[in-house]
């Protein structure tokens, strides 16, 4: 902080000093609370040294021109022109604080960067949405995978919400978390992990295919996973969920797999990355259906005993409709854990 | 501007030390080219009364909320938009869904913080998403016009907690499921009412179904709310 030795102190509150600016370069100024970074880069200081000089010379030509000046501070008239001073200096500290402030902005809070990626019309939405449940088989060429943004997170939100319903329905207790924010995290956590997890093997195998459009591929594949979900979590029956995995999962899974193929050479990256991605797909879907489900308490019951997972789920105050084909499809469960574990 | 030299040159000098008290007096004209001069010059608001500007802030909030009660197609929630009327329904929704939870010991039900933080970025993501879509609506107006359409939840968050009130059975349910399905398309419609106008017009529905689903998300934690025994 500014040091005082000062021969000035004559005013109550300290007085100035004298050799704060001529070349001891303290870089931080405080007036009250106000604390100025900015001032920490060497052009700021500059700038800021610069517009002092132009200050003092301002103060100078108005001096010329006053005639009552006094030599000590205790002239009442001077109190409110230091007054004035501190407002100006602190008008200055915040209109560079503001400059550098909108620069910074300017630079990374650029929303037009992604714009292009949402430049669809609700057609070509629909269409991509309805093309992503029909595998292409050609091969030989590289498929056009269209790079945009919008149809992937309305998907991810999309998802979001048909999770929470499943979640509440099922009487899903979290321990440490909440609802909201563990559904938010394994959906967008999935989307953008994964994506960019094949995108660095798409690297490792030599594939042709940008981060856009793995995201996008990707977000695509989710339709078939909230079609599923959607009619899963509210009809249910295991057969259906088996039946509905292995038929729209495994069609959105070929699509993207087929894309995947026709932009990669050789054999083995073409096993090495179609299988993860496929992998994943199928076992995302798998791991939604039973981790926010109802059917899980049965095995629970019967395999985990005392080991309580952090996602702990509770028999709540279910409808009494359901309750009759939860017990029934419970009794199927346990006699299949009874049967797992004699083995 | 009468300047001594020894204080006009370390002009930054000793202000650490410099306590701003309000004793200092300024008597008499003193003329000083001053750097920016105060915006509100001919209307300062800062000499009247407070309850005047708490009245007036409130009857502007006032009126947009009976704008959003009767939706048609006006400019004045757009033109002086204002983040008020959101902030207090927002606050309002947020207790009114608090203590919702079957097992007191561990909240399952939302938390303060959980809705809070969904209303809002929920609307900065909508407004994101129609900028990004080229909507010509500024980020706080957006903002402003999501916030007043989630007064129709509200309301529909009051009747429920009275309806539960009598019981949480089977035409409770019934009773609640109407009553936020009702407030959620009037919300929908309300905020698409102010919204879709700033969009090129073959890209409405790609405005409107982000909107759709963040008040769906709302009218869901409404209706699956059950108030500890």
């Amino acid at each position: 902080m500014a040091s005082s030795d000062g021969n000035k102190n004559t005013e109550p509150w300290g007085g100035f000093d004298d050799n704060i600016i001529q070349g001891t370069g303290s870089a931080v100024i405080d007036i009250e609370n106000m604390d100025d970074t900015s001032g920490s880069s060497f052009e700021d200081m500059g700038e800021m040294h610069q517009r002092m000089k132009e200050e003092e010379e301002v103060a100078e030509e108005a001096e010329a021109t006053e005639e009552e000046t006094g030599e000590d501070g205790e002239f009442l008239g001077m109190k409110g022109i230091k007054g004035q001073l501190r407002r100006q200096v602190a008008d200055e500290v915040w209109q560079a604080g503001k400059r550098q402030a909108s620069k910074a902005f300017n630079l990374y809070a650029n929303i037009d960067i992604l714009r292009p990626y949402f430049d669809v019309e609700p057609m070509q939405v629909r269409n991509r949405l309805i093309e992503s449940m029909i595998p292409i088989r050609m091969i030989h060429f590289p498929q056009k995978i269209a790079g945009e943004l919008y149809g992937p997170m309305m998907l991810v939100f999309t998802l979001v919400a048909i999770l929470l319903h499943g979640m509440k329905t099922s009487g899903t207790v979290i321990r440490e978390g909440t609802l909201m924010g563990t559904a938010i995290g394994t959906c967008f956590g999935y989307w953008l992990g994964v994506s960019s997890f094949i995108y660095f093997l798409a690297y490792l195998c030599n594939a042709q295919i940008t981060m856009v459009q793995t995201l996008s591929l990707l977000g695509y594949g989710l339709f078939g996973h909230c079609v599923v979900l959607f009619v899963t979590y509210n009809v249910h029956f295991h057969s259906l969920f088996y039946i509905l995995w292995l038929v729209v999962g495994g069609l959105s899974t070929l699509r993207m797999v087929a894309a995947l193929i026709s932009r990669t050479v050789g054999q083995t990256p073409r096993l090495i990355l179609c299988g993860t991605l496929g992998a994943l797909h199928m076992l995302f879907l798998l791991y939604l259906h039973f981790a926010y489900h109802k059917i899980v308490e049965g095995i629970l019951d019967t395999l985990e005993g005392p080991n309580m997972p952090p996602i702990q789920r509770v028999a709540r105050d279910l409808p009494v409709v359901a309750t009759a084909a939860m017990n029934a499809v419970n009794a199927t469960v346990k006699t299949l854990g009874v049967i797992l574990q004699s083995q | 501007m009468a300047e001594v030299d020894e204080l006009s040159k370390p002009m930054f000098a000793g202000l650490s030390d410099v306590s701003i008290s309000g004793d200092i007096p300024v008597e008499g004209e003193i003329n000083v080219p001053v750097g920016t001069p105060s915006h509100d010059d001919e209307y300062s608001t800062l000499d009247e009364p407070v309850k005047d500007t708490i009245l007036r802030d409130l009857k502007a909030v006032g009126k947009k909320f009976v704008h959003v009660m009767y939706p048609k197609k006006s400019s004045t929630l757009l033109r002086d938009w204002d983040l008020w009327g959101p902030l207090l329904l927002c606050v309002t929704l947020a207790l009114m869904l608090q203590g919702g939870s079957v097992d007191s010991k561990e909240d399952g039900g939302p938390q303060f913080a959980e809705v809070f933080v969904i209303i809002w970025f929920g609307s900065v993501i909508i407004t994101l998403n129609s900028k990004l879509l080229g909507g010509t609506i500024s980020f706080f107006q957006s903002l402003c016009v999501l916030g007043y359409c989630i007064m129709p939840l509200t309301v529909a968050m009051v009747v429920c907690r009275l309806v539960l009130l009598g019981g949480s059975g089977m035409v409770s349910f019934i009773v609640r499921l109407i009553v936020v399905t009702a407030s959620f398309s009037w919300s929908t419609f309300a905020s698409t009412a102010f919204l879709a106008d700033s969009q090129p017009s073959n890209r409405k529905a790609l405005v409107v179904y982000p909107v759709f689903l963040f008040y769906f998300v709302i009218g869901w934690m409404i209706l699956t709310f059950s108030p500890s025994a």
